[in-house]
């Protein structure tokens, strides 16, 4: 099971990013081998539409679960269609949020922002 | 003749002096490309005489024919596509209609729908022909709204006034694109010229000979007024802040035709257009 | 951190005027002009630290090589801006100002002679004093793209969440794309409603657009006292719609005078001040309830 976090830096003590569309990386982590791996966020650079590049390159990567502290709809529609679970993270570590979730102390995101509007 | 009426900042009057000058002249047309927040048909009260849908595409995909390339995916400039679970995903408020995606499915497997973004309604009010623009609430942008009432120009319309909306963006740009002059209506505030200082940069990037109307003026100093005399600006008529105009004007009604007492200024502010001679 | 949108529709009816009231009130920590058109904010809450600014890329343009030009005209009639055309001297132009960068040209170009560039269709600016944040920007004249720099510059308060309570952002007239960004995840939106005819009108529209996004929406009147029988039907209104008046606010020459000296109207003591003092009041008791 693959658990994707955007991250604001390459590492598993780093702070989890604000922003999901925006975010400098991903960290997949992969739950059965406990391997983590980051990966660059090309979205990140997008004129607009950002969350949706994004969100289509988690889908891409085999997402089963995203922990993020905020979405956009935009996104969040991808996200839902592909059967991706979405939960809240806590504002601490992409570590910490990944024991948090194994110990099942995460919510699931309920709200969901409108899009940011990348156009115009 | 084609005469813009902007200002930058919203609510200096440019739908006042817009409406009020169609109003005087003998036969003329008055376009409103403010079509967030149109207002010259609540001074007018012209009945509809036509309405036209105004409409963009926005993609869609053949599932038959989709074979999962994402080369539309991949090309979408704007990101408002998506391909999940064999299936396009379309951001209808994100796609900008260029039909880029429709170009490069390598199956034409894409094909545009129309989506409604807004309305257009024309009218007459004694000798003004009325045309109205209004973007449904929830859109993005009104620039094929304008586009389109732009094109409702016709070749025997002497005098037609186009009420701009507020700012210097695309959509003011898009407005007084094709106009032969530009009336910049100022209001004596700094906030006032803070905003005129960007649509006169507006119209000397596109060239359009232009003047300004200061509007709203008392005693006190006028920080518009001292922009423009720096600029060398044409300043073609000072109105006066009044109650009565005020109130007149607040309650949607024609200020020349409720008191012709003021039709000779704006026959002036429209002589002074026509006398030519600007930057 | 908490958002305060203020709103109007119609330009003119005192967003910036009131927006720099509330800030000087709130003691805020954080503020934004997302008027990026035509910001005007700074000229009343003065910001006395100095500025970090940032260009601001809107949308790429196309740019047409015409030493690899083969004048088919395959652009041309592709762009469904308008974007492209023919100099005197016949070379294929792309017009910056119409061009909104889909890169259509760039795919049926047959001599691979057109490309995309960054453009910069303005500037974000960040001050910091340390003991507020205040995000603003100035969108280049002719632009497009507003929504995403009001995107941005709402994005410049995000770092510093922790430390801001209640954000205020002034917003822009209308009810396009510039709007609907700065809708986007606040918490309410204040309407600066006029008594006019066109005043009232505008504040329909623009309440449809925020209920679209289902923000709780509160409303005052400004110079309420110009037009009572209008002021009065704009009451009705917010009555019928379930919608929060927040206190209407008589028309005041001192305004015009605090707003010219480059003062907020809590700056000095005018019948216009104290009132927004009372509407600021029950606007921040409407937004902690929420």
């Amino acid at each position: 099971m693959k658990i994707l976090i955007p991250v604001d830096n390459s590492s598993l003590n780093g702070d989890v990013s604000m922003s999901f569309g925006r975010t400098p990386y991903f960290l997949v982590y992969d739950l059965e081998t406990n391997e983590s791996k980051f990966v660059l966020n090309e979205a990140a650079n997008s004129q607009g539409g950002a969350g949706i590049k994004a969100a289509q390159y988690i889908v891409d990567l085999g997402a089963n679960i995203l922990i993020t502290p905020r979405l956009g709809e935009n996104a969040a529609e991808i996200i839902l269609a592909a059967g991706i679970k979405i939960k809240k993270a806590h504002a601490l570590s992409a570590e910490n949020n990944i024991q948090a979730f194994v110990k099942n102390e995460l919510s699931d995101l309920i709200d969901i922002h409108a899009g940011f509007h990348g156009h115009h | 003749m084609k005469i813009a009426v902007l200002s930058g900042k919203g609510g200096t009057g440019k739908t006042f002096v817009a409406v009020n000058l169609a109003a005087v002249s003998f036969r003329s047309t008055y376009l409103d490309c403010d079509v967030e927040e149109p207002n010259g048909h609540l001074f007018f009260k012209s009945s509809i005489s036509y309405s036209e849908e105004v409409k963009v595409k926005i993609p869609y995909a053949i599932s038959s024919l989709c074979d999962g390339s994402r080369k539309c995916v991949e090309f979408c400039q704007y990101n408002a596509l998506a391909y999940v679970q064999e299936k396009l995903i379309v951001f209808e408020d994100v796609c900008h209609s260029c039909g880029g995606c429709v170009l490069v499915c390598p199956n034409g497997a894409i094909r545009e729908k129309d989506k409604v973004i807004g309305v257009i309604q024309e009218g007459q009010s004694n000798d003004v022909r009325v045309i109205s623009g209004f973007l449904n609430p929830g859109e993005a942008s009104g620039i094929p709204i304008i586009k389109n009432i732009l094109q409702k120009i016709l070749l025997e319309d002497e005098k037609v006034f186009i009420d701009c909306p507020p700012g210097s963006s695309c959509i003011v740009m898009e407005s007084i694109k094709n106009a032969d002059f530009c009336l910049i209506i100022a209001e004596p505030t700094i906030f006032g010229v803070h905003n005129l200082a960007m649509v006169h940069e507006l119209v000397s990037v596109f060239k359009k000979p232009f003047a300004v109307v200061l509007n709203k003026c008392s005693d006190e100093d006028n920080p518009a007024k001292t922009y423009c005399l720096n600029q060398k600006i044409r300043i073609i008529a000072e109105i006066p802040y009044s109650e009565e105009i005020g109130n007149t004007c607040s309650n949607g009604l024609i200020l020349v035709r409720e008191l012709p007492k003021y039709r000779p200024m704006f026959q002036n502010i429209l002589a002074e257009i026509e006398k030519g001679n600007y930057k | 951190m908490k958002r305060l949108l203020i709103l109007s529709g119609k330009g003119g009816t005192g967003k910036t005027t009131i927006a720099g009231a509330f800030v000087r009130l709130l003691k805020a920590q954080g503020y934004a002009d997302c008027d990026v058109d035509a910001p005007n904010l700074h000229l009343i809450l003065k910001p006395q630290s100095t500025v970090k600014a940032k260009p601001y890329f809107g949308l790429s343009k196309a740019k047409i090589d015409i030493d690899k030009c083969v004048e088919c005209n395959l652009c041309r009639q592709h762009c469904r801006f308008d974007a492209i055309s023919i100099d005197s001297s016949g070379n294929y132009l792309v017009d910056p100002l119409s061009c909104e960068g889909c890169a259509v040209c760039c795919y049926v170009c047959p001599a691979q002679a057109i490309g995309l560039e960054k453009s910069v269709d303005g500037k974000l600016e960040l001050y910091n004093d340390g003991m507020s944040v205040f995000s603003t920007a100035q969108l280049k004249m002719g632009s497009g793209t507003s929504g995403m720099l009001v995107s941005e510059v709402k994005k410049q308060l995000q770092p510093f969440e922790q430390d801001i309570e209640i954000a205020i952002i002034d917003g822009s007239p209308g009810i396009g794309c510039p709007v609907i960004a700065s809708i986007s995840g606040v918490n309410m939106v204040l309407i600066v409603a006029e008594p006019s005819l066109s005043g009232l009108n505008d504040m329909k529209r623009i309440i449809a657009t925020a209920q679209k996004f289902f923000t709780p929406i509160g409303v005052v009147i400004n110079r309420h006292d110009v037009n009572s029988t209008i002021s009065k039907m704009i009451e009705k209104y917010c009555r019928e719609q379930n919608l929060s008046l927040l206190g209407k606010i008589p028309f005041d020459r001192q305004v015009i005078h605090a707003v010219n000296a480059g003062q907020t109207i809590v700056d000095i003591d005018c019948p216009a001040g104290n009132e927004v003092s009372k509407v600021f009041e029950a606007t921040i008791e409407l937004f902690n309830s929420l």
